[in-house]
């Protein structure tokens, strides 16, 4: 047999064109709105239209005389069931139905099931529901007041105060603050903003009262942790639990919490013994789903006067909503914030935050990001930016000066993080030569002459992705492993199926590949399978980039487990002893004479026809990969803007961004995760928030008021990497998705504060919409 | 019963006759009377494009027409995209060879404007391109590798190179 050579496998570092375009490009994905059960029934929501209201009564009758309507749900129906509330993933609950009151605009009161989608609509029209209305708090400062009123009735605590949490050394902080010659301080908000894949939300509950057995068809990033939360929650038994997430259409950690609308459509179905179908709206999906960030931040910098930064002070009041519905690690109520001391090696740090509630949709996820990684980022690339022009520094000479040495790794931060690997300074150097820094410092200085508004913005973020170990990182108990199992047939073509589900990262082509360099069998002879509970084994699922640091490093070891039962059926079939043999260029092979050799095809069919006496016959495995550290991905991103004085619009002509996320698996599928991850950090910086007026209601909750980029505003992108492999993952993988989005923001708002700074502007927060330029350059005597 | 009127159209070449409420929405008919879910719903007020549909050639967003309103009208859904035997056309062979899709489901829409804009540009330059696509949103991509996707379909369709090759799997 001819050997295989690394381009025909497919394996590592090849563009492969993605298998799950075929169906795509037809139209025959298949998306959760896309089934259609016999007998399905639609489920329509009925959604307070106040932010804080007692609810005196809700009269159902004019919608059960809507032709169609087959039955309302209440929160007092669910409360019979015990399931008005269920629990968070962050030590709250939050009512599926409102009970008693409703405690944001949005929130879910009552479901109207029918025999159309039209006719649910009309009866969720019809439901009449009378509110007394109740004092609104909208801002997370003014909820901690003393004369706030109490929005969580159904805590023991009577305060809306949900935790404070430090990381840090408070003390040996102060001390360096206290000593050092130059301190910086700065107030940032990371506004309130959402996800928003261009899919909503979705499910088709299926009660099969027969088998007793519920499957729910659903928009899940973790369907394995949500089968074990619908069994804790609902009671029924996991084995009869089936949860398919089939293609998703985006998911941004939008979908990784578990909503009301997938908890009443399954007591619906339980209900009717029929098919449940529940399919949100837009502004059902902004105005109630997982929103991100809202923190309010404070950073001090404490720097010598050469420019030594030697200590971070961060105090940060996040704000959650009416639920802390944070989707995250179980330990960590602030995510990975601590991880703000960024690429910098510092003396020491200290990090406080405390956690509020407001009369706001509850959250919040983590969007595009590893659990606050991007409030992180955003503060310390911000900061330092600060620092440089409190000093009168060059921002790119700040950070090299500052940047933790590459000899130094692996790397303790004051913080409690260990970085795995890093060469901040040979991604920095590359992205300056790309961008052709000099040169721009110098057209700068020019056009600065001349009164033309020019800037350049820096960002050299460190992320930390791939939750997590273990025995540090759980949700709702569940240690945040991953799996895969991999079963290789006859003649040597194989079936994988991974605990992680793709939402478009490409992951059937892209776990095909690891498991093509690992078994030399080519990538087109390779199917991975996923989201399916019934069939794949458990995973956590898809967020904070952890696929390929977790599932991927399962992946390669399952690979592996089958290439060792492998090597004694080779031994078998060449007749040698297993140690003569060795794995070489996609064989194994007999050392000293190569070309006795024994390729996975030839002992894939041995393994059902031939196998060694004392053996099994089969050739499988599965792993359960708990990574020993977390990865950290990082990068260097340069913006450069220019600015019209007349209307205060920044347009970006130029981006560069160096990326380095260890062992690339295929160079296309990271770059199109770059493109999109900008495009979004981008969206984040000029367009995107959720906000809300002094009533509680929402102004963004629709595709009218929520702006996402058009191809129009979108800039190009010019992309290049570095490759500093993480030392402890089977293949040296880091993982890419969210570092675009997480490293970003920093560049934009930095290049944007370098063009106006001549004005005296020091910060302006997110979103950086033109009438905000046009106004500080109109306060600075600016004429457009 | 509702109220409902006929409603007649071609859909992919191939005739339909229906009964539907007069609110119905077209994308509505597509989708839950004729079971051609390719044709996606993502905002409810014609900012998206997911829905996109050509009507008589010409990109609708067919959330924003009432199935009543296509009465007879020739209607183009990403399932009528293709050639004969399965094969992909060159717009589709475009977003498969430069990853001008992740998740999927801007991907109908785009495409079906990409084909609509080569109908009648056969040569667009990237702002032309950029112009053609900003009533459909895609959060995945950032739209380069979509502009480079409906070049490369036109690229093709002058070379006339394109018919009947596969998406798959396989090596680059």
């Amino acid at each position: 047999m001819s050997q295989a050579t690394a381009q025909d496998i497919g394996g590592l570092g090849h563009s492969v064109r993605r298998k799950e375009d075929a169906r795509f490009v037809r139209g025959k994905g298949r998306y959760v709105d896309d089934i259609k059960l016999k007998g399905m029934t639609y489920l329509a929501l009925v959604r307070s239209p106040y932010a804080h209201a007692r609810i005196g009564s809700i009269d159902i009758s004019k919608a059960m005389e809507v032709e169609g309507v087959l039955a309302v749900i209440t929160g007092a129906d669910l409360e019979e069931a015990g399931l008005a509330w269920m629990p968070t993933l962050s030590h709250d609950q939050q009512m599926v139905l409102a009970t008693g009151k409703v405690l944001f605009q949005g929130q879910e009161v009552a479901a109207v099931v029918a025999e159309s989608r039209a006719a649910a609509a009309d009866g969720a029209a019809a439901v009449r529901v009378d509110y007394v209305e109740l004092p609104v708090v909208v801002d997370p400062h003014a909820a901690l007041g003393d004369d706030a009123p109490v929005l969580r009735e159904d805590r023991d605590e009577k305060s809306n105060h949900i935790f404070h949490w430090e990381a840090g050394d408070r003390e040996a902080t102060d001390a360096i603050f206290d000593a050092c010659d130059v301190v910086v301080s700065q107030d940032m908000v990371y506004q309130r903003c959402h996800p928003a894949p261009l899919e909503c939300c979705a499910c088709v509950a299926d009660w099969d009262p027969v088998n007793e057995k519920m499957t729910i068809y659903m928009t899940s990033q973790a369907p394995h942790a949500h089968r074990t939360l619908f069994a804790l929650v609902a009671g029924l038994p996991e084995h009869k639990i089936r949860i398919i997430s089939p293609d998703v259409g985006g998911g941004f950690g939008n979908k990784v919490p578990i909503y009301p609308g997938y908890v009443v459509s399954a007591v619906a179905s339980l209900k009717l013994g029929r098919p449940v179908k529940w399919t949100e709206e837009r502004s059902g999906n902004l105005q109630s789903t997982g929103f991100a960030r809202d923190y309010h931040m404070h950073a001090e910098l404490a720097a010598t006067k050469d420019g030594k930064i030697r200590a971070l002070r961060v105090k940060t009041l996040g704000d959650h909503g009416a639920f802390n519905a944070a989707a995250q690690p179980s330990k960590f109520p602030a995510g990975f914030y601590n991880i703000c001391s960024g690429s910098y090696d510092l003396e020491n740090a200290f990090v406080e935050v405390d956690g509020a509630y407001t009369n706001k949709a509850p959250g919040g996820i983590a969007y595009r990001c590893s659990f606050r990684v991007t409030e992180a980022s955003y503060l310390i690339e911000r900061t330092v930016d600060v620092l440089a022009d409190e000093m009168g520094l060059d921002p790119a000479e700040l950070r090299k000066r500052n940047f933790i040495d590459p000899g130094k790794f692996p790397y303790d931060t004051p913080l409690g993080w260990t970085y795995d690997s890093g060469n901040y300074v040979g991604a920095m150097d590359r992205a300056l030569e790309m961008v052709g820094y000099d040169d721009l410092l110098k057209e700068q200085e020019e056009k600065r002459a001349r009164g033309e508004i020019m800037g350049v913005g820096i960002s050299s973020f460190t992320e930390i992705v791939g939750a997590g170990p273990g025995k540090q990182c759980d949700i709702a108990g569940i240690e945040m492993f991953d799996s895969c199992e991999v079963r290789v047939h006859p003649t040597g073509k194989v079936l994988a199926r991974i605990g992680v589900q793709t939402q478009g990262q490409g992951h059937e082509t892209t776990f095909a590949q690891i498991l093509a360099e690992e078994l030399g069998i080519p990538v087109g002879d390779i199917t991975v399978e996923h989201g399916d509970t019934d069939t794949a084994p458990y995973g956590l699922g898809t967020y904070a980039s952890r696929s390929t640091p977790v599932a991927g490093a399962a992946t390669a070891v399952a690979a592996r487990k089958v290439r060792a039962k492998a090597q004694k059926i080779a031994a078998h079939l060449l007749e040698v002893d297993e140690a003569d043999l060795e794995w070489k260029d996609y064989a194994f092979r007999v050392k000293g004479a190569p070309d006795r050799s024994k390729t996975m095809q030839d002992i894939a069919f041995a393994a059902y026809t031939n196998v060694p006496e004392g053996l099994e016959a089969g050739l499988e495995a599965v792993d359960y990969y708990d990574p020993p550290n977390m990865t950290y991905p990082f990068g260097t991103y340069i913006c450069v803007v220019d600015i019209d004085p007349g209307t205060g619009d920044w347009k970006v002509r130029k981006f560069v961004a160096v990326d380095d996320c260890g062992t690339v698996i295929n160079p296309m599928v990271v770059e199109g995760q770059i493109h999109g991850g900008l495009t979004e950090g981008f969206a984040i910086s000029k367009m995107q928030l959720i906000d809300y007026d002094e009533n509680g209601s929402i102004t963004g909750g629709n595709f009218m008021e929520y702006l996402i980029p058009t191809a129009v505003e979108a800039p190009h992108w010019d992309t290049d990497r570095t490759v500093t492999p993480s030392p402890h993952h089977p293949i040296g993988a880091k993982g890419v998705g969210e570092s675009p989005n997480v490293g970003s923001p920093a560049a934009f708002v930095n290049a944007v504060i370098d063009a106006l700074s001549p004005y005296g502007v020091r910060h302006i927060d997110m979103p950086i919409t033109s009438d905000k330029v046009w106004k500080a350059l109109r306060d600075a005597g600016v004429e457009g | 019963m509702a109220e409902t009127v006929p409603v007649k159209v071609t859909v992919n070449g191939a005739e339909h006759e229906a009964r539907v409420e007069p609110r119905t929405l077209l994308v509505h008919f597509l989708r839950d009377d004729l079971d051609l879910t390719g044709t996606h719903i993502g905002c409810d007020t014609t900012n998206c494009g997911a829905c996109t549909v050509l009507v008589d050639g010409v990109p609708m967003k067919s959330c924003t027409m009432f199935a009543v309103q296509a009465d007879g009208h020739d209607l183009t859904t990403v399932e009528g995209l293709g050639v004969d035997g399965g094969g992909l056309e060159p717009i589709q062979q475009g977003f498969h060879e430069e990853h001008g899709l992740q998740c999927g489901f801007c991907t109908p829409g785009m495409m079906l404007v990409g084909k609509a804009l080569l109908d009648r540009n056969p040569d667009p330059t990237e702002a032309d391109i950029r112009k053609a696509i900003s009533g459909n949103l895609c959060r995945c991509t950032g739209y380069q590798n979509i502009v480079k996707s409906i070049r490369h379909a036109a690229e093709q369709i002058r070379t006339g190179a394109a018919a009947g090759a596969e998406a798959g799997g396989g090596a680059a």
